[in-house]
């Protein structure tokens, strides 16, 4: 050891005796100390592998459920697959609403860094105009920064191609292949099948409750209003689902499963589109609604409410400018008059009245009385309830009172019903609440009671109340729907059909159809010889002499009608009604009923034109274009309906 | 002849150490395959790599240590003004200032720190070993803090800190007093603040991130909480070797060098654990065995500081891979892809062989 040590270190002395064992024995000691460190060094290699296998036991063992969770999580990505959404055709087969394909540029906000330079940046690539970029502006503010949005849609190939060739310039901006909704006739029956939008956060939560929030992953759109919101859960389909293999950057390696998705069903209308369309046309720049109905099933044939709207505005998020002008017009298109426009049913409701009369054998109809021009409530020196005739109609029985319409004959026979039996006997042609019609948003009408009178404005119903309800007027409210499935009522000799939109559901997969129910839901009992009476009387009304004589002149068929005039505002008893000197806003509300052919009807209509004036001239003439053009296929000039003077009147 | 060629060859090769070696690299290899998305280039490249450096380790073997006593300082000087050189001019890599360019190749002076500062320490030390004193301590601490900050500075966390390890196995082995090491260690958790304050802030992010992972998961905390993932899935068994779906899929980063132990373990499970710590295990062991019978201070310093360096590599390795140490860039010896460190990990072998093989020669 010394020889090895002393070779090494030639300056090292060498220390004799007691010195050299001194130094050996220090040397010893010293060794012994190298080795306690090295030793105490072996143990903290043993402590820390030992540490690391605790580590190991704790990952690989303890918490391996949890890890291989994490990484199955890792690699499998959930892709979901959108379905294809249900189509919409009418009758007979015409397509209102389809799908197709298109290119759209989508922004993730998140990814993309300046949105306003980016985008200018685009424009020189891509056509953006300034609706594009309001829009995208009105998304964004609705939306969340991790979803893609529009902002152009619709991209034509040579803007495909350009775009593609430059997308390294444009992080954060993807061109994606989108199934896009069209609605073929544009703004012909829009308040039938409503339109689909971008889903929202509150769509979300709604669909979060049902519980369907699922099916919806990766959808954009939902359907909002009309058929389109009422039948999402048969039009929007399953969506399937790919499990797909992805690496880490996202990147799909493989396909491990797929579920694919399932289209949404079909919805077959018992809507007529070209009847539909025939109606709007010849609405012409009126506002107001019509609603036609088959009478033997409760199918509605057409539902206008005018004016519409052009529903493909919504269908990639509605661009400001255009909302702005829909909902802040005057005329309210987005509203749908035909369910949610209250307006009293006037003299509409008079044939209903009278089989009132006649049902609870309060009238005969050869009782006759004398009409002087009004009706005074209460003995001499009551209150005087004007006919619309100045002088009156003289001698009038029931087959005149609704030819002519006198007022003073209905007066007379609201009084002696009384207010409740008026309510129990008429609401059984479904006035006064919801016809149940599939699409949202119906309202109820108004047909008073006392009950309702005590429960609305804690009052006592008065007599006189109950005298200008015999009319249509007073309280009395109606929607266009609850008219024409009041006549409706009426052409099937009282049997009741709830009005509904769509006559079958096709699966998509089987093509098999499933009809909805047309059993009827009621029935108004109601007298063969009352039942004629009435329908005599209507015919009447359309041929010369009767409120609706020149509109049913030279008909091919007989049209059973009833003409209405309802007031926008009140008279005062002295007042005289002169349209001309009415605003045009508060110039009295047009509105025909009417069923044709009258022996065996196919078709039963209602019709309000707003501020249109008299029933006789302004509604009654669409009626027949509408009712000529189904019942013989002739096709009405376009030419509008004006409003010639007439001397015809309510 | 050949037998004799074979003896030329061997008389300095341990054999244990060589097997053990042998056995991680075969390990490393077959792993590497699977990390690099069963690449045969990066295989041969990483073959290639091997031969270099077991003729390295050869020469090294055959390095009598009372040369390497003379180059101890010589190769500390010139490391240092290379250090000097890297801070000065040197080449920006990665946002780091670490290569050194020299004619036509580049080299990395840190790499050269790990073999000279535990040299011209157990020089030192060697040198005045009759009569060390608490100052001779202090200035081979000063030997190493220069180097450390230097490397530290570039910024290469993970190399300073096997720097400094590297040094403070050699003072600690020189038996510097528990009561000082008590109270450097105490010493230096009161300097954590100050540490803290010259870090940089990915550094700081990533000790943030050992904490708490989940903090930052696509960031900092992306690596650890992805390599959890590896370990943690490969469970008992593994998934098997090709099957790794952390590793085939792109999801664990630096795969093939820096975390190439989570695919070797997400593929063979606590199982291949057990063997690779094994095999480590046996390294280390055989390291201080040699250590244990090196005859010289000088020879003792320098094997212990070698063995206990590689301890420390896989420690940090493996530490920072499962989580429970921070990510250093640190690879796995003998396992990770990679020219640089397998050289220095061999060359280190080598000189632990040559002290265990020339001492037997003295003797005799």
């Amino acid at each position: 050891m010394k020889l090895f040590r002393s070779a090494r270190k030639e300056t090292a002395p060498i220390v004799l005796g007691g010195a050299r064992r001194a130094e050996l024995r220090d040397h010893q000691r010293e060794l012994h100390n190298f080795q306690m460190r090295l030793a105490s060094s072996a143990g903290l290699v043993l402590l820390f592998f030992f540490l690391l296998l605790l580590r190991f036991v704790y990952l690989q063992v303890l918490q391996h459920d949890y890890y291989h969770t994490l990484a199955e999580n890792n690699r499998i990505s959930i892709v979901p697959i959108i379905p294809n959404r249900g189509l919409i055709l009418d009758r007979n087969g015409a397509v209102l609403a389809h799908n197709y394909a298109a290119y759209t540029l989508e922004i993730t906000p998140n990814k993309a860094g300046d949105l306003e330079t980016l985008i200018n940046e685009l424009a020189q690539v891509v056509d953006v105009s300034p609706k594009d970029r309001k829009r995208f502006r009105k998304l964004q503010e609705e939306g969340h920064d991790f979803t893609s949005l529009p902002i152009r849609t619709r991209l034509n190939d040579e803007e495909v191609a350009r775009f593609a060739a430059n997308k390294y310039r444009f992080p954060g901006i993807d061109i994606r292949a989108r199934l896009f909704r069209h609605y073929t006739n544009g703004e012909v029956a829009s308040h039938v099948i409503g339109y689909i939008g971008r889903l929202t956060q509150s769509d979300l939560d709604r669909l979060e409750d049902e519980g369907v929030a699922a099916n919806y992953t990766g959808s954009d759109f939902i359907g909002k209003v009309g058929l389109e919101g009422r039948y999402e859960r048969d039009l929007h389909g399953t969506t399937g689902f790919e499990e797909v293999e992805t690496d880490a950057g996202g990147r799909a390696v493989r396909t491990l499963r797929s579920t694919l998705p399932v289209s949404g069903n079909n919805l077959l209308l018992s809507i007529d589109a070209r009847l539909q369309d025939v109606a709007e046309r010849v609405f012409g720049e009126h506002r107001g609604a019509l609603v036609a109905i088959e009478p033997s099933t409760g199918g509605i044939l057409a539902l206008v409410s005018k004016p519409g709207f052009d529903p493909n505005l919504f269908v990639d998020g509605i661009d400001p400018q255009n909302w702005e002008a829909l909902n802040n017009s005057p005329d309210h298109p987005l509203n749908n008059r035909a369910l949610q426009g209250m307006y009293p049913p006037g003299s509409t409701f008079k044939p209903f009245m009278a089989l009132a009369g006649l049902e609870l054998g309060k009238r005969a109809a050869s009782h006759t009385i004398y009409d002087p021009g009004y009706f005074v409530l209460g003995g001499a020196g009551g209150h005087r309830y004007r006919d619309w005739k100045t002088g009156g109609h003289g001698m009038v029985d029931m087959h005149k009172s609704i030819v002519i319409s006198c007022d003073t004959y209905y007066y007379g026979l609201a009084q002696e019903l009384g207010i409740d039996n008026i309510h129990q006997f008429i609401s059984q042609f479904g006035f006064g609440k919801r016809t149940g019609i599939d699409i949202d948003g119906e309202v109820a009408g108004l047909l008073p009671s006392q009950e309702w009178k005590l429960k609305r404005f804690k009052q006592k119903w008065f007599a006189g109340d109950t005298i200008s309800v015999g009319i249509g007027q007073g309280y009395n409210l109606a929607t266009p729907l609850q008219l024409a499935e009041g006549v409706s009522v009426l052409a099937n000799n009282g049997v009741v059909f709830r009005p509904h939109l769509v006559r079958h559901i096709q699966n998509s997969q089987t093509n098999a159809l499933t009809s909805i129910e047309v059993e009827p839901v009621g029935t108004v009992s109601l007298k063969p010889e009352n039942l004629a009476l009435v329908r005599d009387a209507m015919v009447d009304v359309t041929r010369p002499g009767g409120t609706a004589g020149a509109a049913g002149a030279g008909a091919l068929y007989r049209i059973a009608g009833k003409t209405g005039t309802a007031q926008v505002i009140a008279m005062k008893q002295t007042e005289k009604y002169d349209e001309k000197k009415v605003l045009e806003r508060h110039r009295d509300h047009a509105l025909f009923i009417a069923y044709a052919p009258a022996d065996a009807p196919t078709i039963a209509l209602a019709i309000l034109v707003e501020n249109g004036g008299h029933g006789g001239s302004t509604a009654a003439p669409i009626a027949r274009k509408v009712l000529d053009f189904y019942l013989l296929g002739k096709d009405p000039e376009i030419k509008p309906i004006n409003d010639e003077d007439q001397d015809e009147h309510d | 002849m050949i037998s004799r060629l074979f003896a030329f060859l061997g008389r300095h090769v341990d054999t244990y150490l060589l097997a053990a070696i042998g056995a991680l690299m075969v390990v490393g290899l077959i792993t590497l395959y699977s990390a690099t998305g069963e690449s045969f280039s990066r295989v041969a490249a990483q073959m290639a790599n091997i031969a270099v450096a077991l003729v390295i380790m050869w020469m090294a073997a055959n390095i009598p240590p009372h040369y390497l006593l003379r180059l101890a300082l010589p190769v500390y000087v010139v490391g240092m003004i290379m250090l000097i050189a890297v801070a000065l001019f040197g080449e920006v890599s990665n946002g780091a200032r670490r290569w050194l360019h020299v004619g036509v190749t580049r080299i990395q002076p840190s790499e050269l720190m790990k073999v000279g500062v535990p040299l011209a320490l157990a020089w030192y030390f060697d040198r005045y070993e009759a009569i060390l004193k608490l100052r001779d301590f202090v200035l081979a601490a000063v030997m190493v803090l220069i180097p450390v900050l230097l490397v530290a500075k570039q910024p290469d966390l993970g190399t300073a800190l096997l720097i400094a390890a590297a040094g403070f196995f050699v003072i600690f082995l020189a038996g510097l007093s528990w009561k000082v090491l008590v109270g450097l260690v105490l010493a230096g958790v009161g300097c954590l603040p100050l540490l803290w304050s010259v870090m940089h802030d990915y550094q700081r992010q990533r000790v943030l991130t050992l904490i708490d992972p989940t903090q930052d998961p696509l960031g900092s905390g992306y690596h650890t909480i992805q390599a959890a993932i590896a370990l943690g899935s490969g469970g008992v068994f593994g998934k098997g070797w090709l099957n790794g779906t952390q590793a085939h899929l792109d999801f664990l980063p630096e795969r093939s060098t820096d975390f190439i132990f989570a695919v070797f373990s997400e593929e063979f499970g606590l199982f291949g654990n057990l063997i690779l710590m094994t095999l480590f295990l046996f390294v280390i062991g055989r390291g201080l065995f040699i250590t244990f019978n090196a005859s010289t201070l000088f020879t003792r310093l320098i094997a212990g500081a070698i063995t206990l360096t590689f301890f420390t590599y896989v420690a940090v390795n493996m530490g920072m891979v499962s989580g429970i140490l921070p990510v250093v860039g640190v690879p796995l010896p003998l396992i990770s892809y990679g020219g640089t460190s397998l050289v220095s990990v061999l060359f280190g072998m080598g000189i632990l062989m040559s002290i265990h093989t020339h001492k037997r020669l003295v003797k005799t």
